[in-house]
């Protein structure tokens, strides 16, 4: 310390200026900390409503969950309890069709875009699918009514499928394509030099290359689908059966919520909230094995 | 002098193979005649012509950017992959213009070898060594397989390092390895030719020394074009040097001759460190 203080005392303009540079300093470390702490509270004030809702499905829902709630179907008004294990099978079949729809067309797609994005057709779909992801869910509804319902003449679960393939085709197709695109160029050549194919080079080698995120886009385009009300209102509309008949309506549990909350007996609304706990629950469990395949697959180049 | 680049552990051929005596003149396996090719109808490549001997080890070197990359990848057409590419001129292999045989066929009579390591991640070290096979759609026993990959494994010198995991995925490997498994990916197919791009650029010094000897070692098994930047390794491996600057051959011959007697002055200069 003491050698210090002799610089500081041989040169006082030199410690002069570095006082004026410490001042600067320390405004700047109060900037830092101004911003941190705004960050903080906005981040706060962010999540903090997300939180409440979650909290207040969680209390309402989860208190009439039980096992006759998901095994039984819903009751006449004026008798208690039932459940919606209708509406339960119904989402899983709605999402199966559409599954079976987007899955497909959404990653082929998807493999057209990464390949040939600077084609004329490249530039159409893209926009197109961007579009498509644009477009609201109800207004996609629409397209499935008057393309499968107002032909056959009546609701079914094969237009909800179509309906919510609609909603999941561009989210799988954008992440198809993403996914693509990071594979390193190296792979494809090092396939090509071996004299393997066009399609073996696609197919076995940068699409597996990629699985992690084309399942990550697949599950996040079951989750979105899986929550749509709206293009399911007057496609598969609603049953209060148990059906499994894909040509039949059938209940969702976005419509038993929607048709259950909108009701006005409190046994009703109950069994909404009972409803919303357990998509609530489906979506989230999507989501956490959305996050566990994208670490553990993860593909090292 | 004891830096491992300059002074590698390779049993340097030069008696043998740098040819006091290439006393029977080796057949020429692959002739490029007035190669020109190019991106955006820009020529990188201008005007090649050049035979490569069987069997022996043919360095193609010259600075970045010279072309030299582009001229190696016309020869298994590569090239062409890109879409504003563009190439004029013969490439024989054997007597037969590449330019008319199946690409995919040409592609597995002549293996490459990249800069970068680029063994399939997702596939273990057994399945890239038969991943030519594999993706050819090629039907074999397991036996014959299993053939192939030892076989080809111990050719590489890999086979004691990953005898106990043939099964781990090939990315788990270090960079030489890595490499390594390459080689041996493109030598299971039992190429005539193999071109290696550059192939010790993005390793250290002891992982480029075991490249270098296991380059020296498949000397005679197969016929080996290797571009390269690094002067001292093409006088070190090779058996014929091509220095192609700008594009344009300026001199190809025996690596001895054109290390020692260089007949072009841009050659020297080259040699000496004047540019590149």
């Amino acid at each position: 310390m003491s050698a210090m203080d002799t610089t500081h005392d041989a040169a006082p303009a030199a410690r002069k200026a570095r006082g004026a540079l410490d001042a600067g300093v320390r405004a700047r470390l109060r900037g830092d900390l101004a911003f941190r702490v705004l960050m903080l509270a906005l981040s706060f004030i962010a999540i903090v409503p997300l939180g409440l809702i979650l909290v207040y499905i969680i209390v309402r829902g989860a208190s009439s969950i039980n096992w006759q709630f998901l095994t039984e179907l819903p009751k006449p008004i004026g008798e208690s309890g039932g459940g919606i294990s209708n509406a339960i099978v119904g989402t899983f079949i709605l999402i199966a069709i559409a599954s079976v729809i987007s899955i497909p067309l959404g990653m082929l797609a998807g493999i057209f875009l990464s390949e040939q994005s600077k084609s004329r057709l490249g530039t159409v779909a893209r926009l197109s699918v961007e579009t498509l992801m644009g477009i609201p869910s109800i207004v996609l509804g629409i397209v499935a009514y008057s393309w499968l319902v107002r032909p056959l003449g009546h609701f079914s679960a094969i237009s909800g499928g179509v309906a919510l393939s609609m909603i999941m085709l561009p989210v799988i197709t954008l992440a198809t394509e993403e996914t693509l695109l990071m594979i390193p160029v190296t792979l494809r050549e090092a396939a090509l030099a071996l004299g393997a194919s066009y399609p073996a080079t696609i197919l076995r080698i940068i699409v597996p290359s990629g699985m992690s995120g084309l399942v990550t886009g697949i599950l996040l385009a079951v989750a979105r689908g899986a929550g749509e009300t709206a293009p399911l209102l007057f496609t598969a509309f609603g049953s209060p059966f148990m059906a499994v008949n894909i040509s039949k309506p059938m209940e969702s549990l976005p419509h038993t919520i929607f048709y259950y909350a909108t009701s006005p007996y409190p046994e009703w609304q109950s069994l909404a909230w009972g409803a919303s706990f357990v998509l609530l629950v489906v979506i989230l469990a999507l989501n956490i094995v959305t996050k566990l395949v994208t670490s553990r697959w993860k593909i090292q180049y | 002098m004891e830096d491992p680049v300059l002074n590698p552990v390779v049993p340097t051929p030069t008696i043998e193979s740098q040819g006091v005596a290439p006393a029977a003149e080796p057949g020429i396996i692959l002739e490029a005649r007035n190669l020109v090719a190019g991106f955006d109808g820009k020529d990188v490549v201008k005007n090649v012509s050049l035979g490569v001997p069987a069997g022996r080890i043919t360095a193609v070197m010259g600075p970045s950017g010279c072309g030299k990359t582009t001229f190696m990848r016309c020869i298994n057409r590569m090239h062409e992959l890109a879409s504003n590419a563009h190439v004029h001129g013969q490439v024989l292999l054997d007597g037969e213009d590449v330019y008319r045989l199946n690409p995919i066929l040409l592609r597995r009579r002549i293996g490459m070898v990249f800069q970068r390591p680029n063994p399939f991640p997702t596939m273990s070290i057994y399945d890239n060594v038969v991943a030519g096979y594999n993706l050819n759609g090629a039907r074999m026993p397991r036996v014959e397989r299993d053939r192939i990959v030892e076989e080809t494994l111990r050719r590489v010198a890999l086979w004691d390092e990953v005898k106990v995991s043939l099964y781990r995925r090939g990315t788990f490997l270090s960079g030489g390895q890595q490499q390594r498994l390459c080689i041996a990916r493109a030598m299971a197919m039992k190429p005539e030719i193999i071109l290696l791009d550059e192939p010790t650029s993005a390793l250290d010094p002891k992982a480029t020394a075991a490249i270098e000897e296991l380059v020296v070692s498949l000397k005679g098994v197969v016929t080996i074009i290797q571009v390269t930047h690094n002067i001292p390794q093409a006088a070190r491996i090779s058996d014929f040097t091509a220095f192609i600057h700008l594009g344009e051959l300026v001199e190809f011959g025996p690596t001895r001759t054109l290390f020692t007697v260089p007949k072009d002055k841009r050659t020297e200069e080259y040699l000496s460190g004047k540019f590149g």
